[in-house]
């Protein structure tokens, strides 16, 4: 990835951190921890890998992306919004009422959402029915999965991985936002899921490792699952939650903590912001 | 006679060549009748195997790419396993989904309570937006499957294991519309809406009754949801006695739904045929009718009761 393709990167991803925090500051509650555990994720998708067309949300060839861990919305709602997929004016109705951007998202509410998501465990199982209809109709798109790695303990998750490899779906990424931590503690103490890419190759994946907050890191892991045929692809991308405001790095209690306006403030500080 | 899963079955190769649809099932095409679908288009078929949830989520990704899916297994299964897939998964998204579902209420064969799906009805009405079908026989199978199939959103089929008798005779007009019931039998003294395989036996008990000089008509509410409110208090004014009979738990089924739409449209004396609030058992056909109380002689029992109120 060239030089200045990382920076605009990088910029994008800042943007999608301070877009996610303030609509969190409007909506009075939401995952903080998560949208910024998944902000450089969700920036190398919809602004280098993902074929999509804000002018043309619907195209049946677009690539599809669902954000199982449907709770990290906000930084999903920004991305569409930089994207030009959603007016950046709604970002501060996020959870509010009658807003299309609701808690978790909803499919028809919001252009360039092509799921709901919310109820965790169900994502993978329907990225992987709309991979299945591209191979079953020779169409070219590829489809995109985020998945929570606390998610990952429903076991619904390993019936769409056991069926994915199963079906040979090579248009089929499955994206780890392997955080280390879920609302009750470490995701580890909790219900320990690893060793994740063992179990996603037991299943016929090919996994890959990748640090999660690194463009060059998550460019070459989307290249090389591009390019393996014969089966889908896996990618342990370890993040931090929280990433990017020091306060809430791998701190629990940020997984799910009201941004206050004093919380606002500071965080804006360490991302840059000057206040006016 | 035809068993309304084979009715089912059929339908699904007869539409075949006019509409594109996938067809899924998990692992139970021989018991749902998908097999003759999987084996004459094996390539809008899919097998998912012994994962229920998966399916339905397989299904949901599917029709968002803007073709119906039909996906079957065990009522169960379905409704009872699948429920958040379904809830979440489809129907919130209003997706073009048709949840197919065989086996339902204690006819579901001798395999015992884990496979008698009684409250499937109650959980997919009470779903937001969820349409709720049940037909009686074949030729009302065979339209309810081609009407969920023209209705673009998410549909719940109720569809019966068991061999019924063909209630509409060949010639005579057999619609199924979303909201619409069909009257099968006229009668002025009561009322019996019923579904599925109980519809047959509502038709027994009215010709018993006649005998005795009581007329009392049999609707098959093919509609559950949205409830054919229009053609109920039709008869609910004209009888004055409405009894409902239904293969599943007396709790939020059809006789809730009926009890509802009279509550707030026009109180109504009613008496419910149904499951008293227990789980189903292994058993006969006949001796699981009798032992759950769901024979034509219980729809008599329950038309005389409703006449002395």
């Amino acid at each position: 990835m060239e030089a200045n393709k990382l920076k605009e990167l990088e910029g994008i991803a800042r943007g999608i951190r301070i877009d996610s925090l303030e609509s969190l500051y409007h909506g009075g509650s939401g995952h903080p921890g998560s949208a910024l555990s998944v902000a450089d994720i969700v920036t190398i998708l919809f602004f280098s890998e993902m074929n999509i067309d804000p002018a043309n949300p619907g195209l049946p060839d677009r690539d599809r992306f669902i954000l199982s861990k449907g709770h990290a919305c906000p930084a999903y709602y920004s991305a569409l919004a930089r994207r030009g997929f959603l007016d950046r004016g709604l970002l501060s109705t996020l959870r509010k009422i009658d807003s299309p951007l609701q808690g978790h998202p909803v499919l028809g509410k919001v252009p360039g959402v092509d799921m709901s998501s919310g109820s965790l465990g169900q994502g993978l199982s329907i990225a992987g029915g709309m991979a299945l209809y591209a191979k079953r109709r020779n169409r070219p798109f590829r489809v995109y999965c985020v998945l929570g790695d606390g998610e990952c303990q429903e076991g619904q998750v390993w019936e769409a991985a056991m069926s994915a490899g199963h079906f040979g779906l090579d248009n089929l990424v499955a994206i780890l936002d392997a955080n280390g931590l879920q609302i009750d503690g470490p995701v580890a103490e909790v219900m320990d899921v690893q060793p994740m890419s063992d179990k996603f190759r037991a299943f016929k994946w090919k996994a890959i490792e990748v640090d999660g907050h690194d463009f060059a890191s998550l460019d070459e892991g989307l290249r090389r699952a591009r390019e393996h045929k014969g089966g889908p692809a896996f990618l342990h991308a370890r993040t931090v939650k929280g990433k990017g405001v020091s306060f809430m790095e791998n701190r629990v209690e940020w997984h799910g903590g009201q941004v206050t306006g004093e919380v606002y403030e500071r965080a804006m500080a360490e991302l840059g912001v000057v206040q006016k | 006679m035809k068993a309304i899963r084979a009715a089912y079955g059929e339908a699904l190769v007869e539409l075949a060549g006019k509409y594109d649809f996938f067809v899924m099932d998990a692992d139970l095409a021989k018991g749902t009748m998908t097999v003759y679908f999987r084996d004459a288009h094996p390539d809008r078929f899919i097998d998912m195997g012994i994962a229920e949830a998966n399916m339905y989520g397989y299904a949901a990704g599917l029709s968002s790419c803007g073709v119906p899916v039909f996906a079957s297994t065990f009522a169960s299964f379905a409704a009872g396993r699948s429920y958040d897939q379904i809830r979440n998964g489809i129907a919130y998204p209003r997706l073009n989904v048709k949840v197919a579902a065989t086996h339902g209420g204690v006819q579901a064969g001798a395999d015992g309570g884990s496979h008698q799906c009684l409250e499937d009805i109650a959980l997919m009405r009470a779903i937001p937006g969820m349409v709720v079908l049940c037909p009686c026989d074949e030729r009302e199978t065979k339209a309810a499957v081609e009407t969920a199939l023209r209705y673009d959103g998410p549909v719940y089929l109720r569809l019966a294991r068991n061999a019924v008798p063909d209630l509409h005779p060949p010639g005579t007009p057999c619609e199924v519309g979303i909201g619409r019931g069909n009257v099968i039998v006229d009668g002025d003294d009561a009322a019996i809406v019923a579904v599925g395989g109980m519809v047959a036996k509502a038709v027994e008990a009215s010709g018993e009754l006649r005998a005795s000089g009581i007329g009392a008509a049999v609707v098959s509410m093919v509609s559950i949801k949205p409830l054919d409110e229009e053609l109920l208090l039709r008869y609910a004014r004209k009888t004055g006695r409405i009894v409902t009979a239904e293969d599943h738990n007396r709790c939020g089924g059809l006789g809730g739904a009926v009890s509802e739409a009279l509550a707030l449209g026009l109180p109504t004396p009613l008496e419910m045929v149904a499951v008293d609030d227990e789980f189903g058992c292994s058993g006969s056909p006949d001796d699981l009718d009798r032992r759950f109380n769901l024979t034509a002689g219980d729809v008599c029992a329950a038309v005389d009761r409703v006449l002395k109120r």
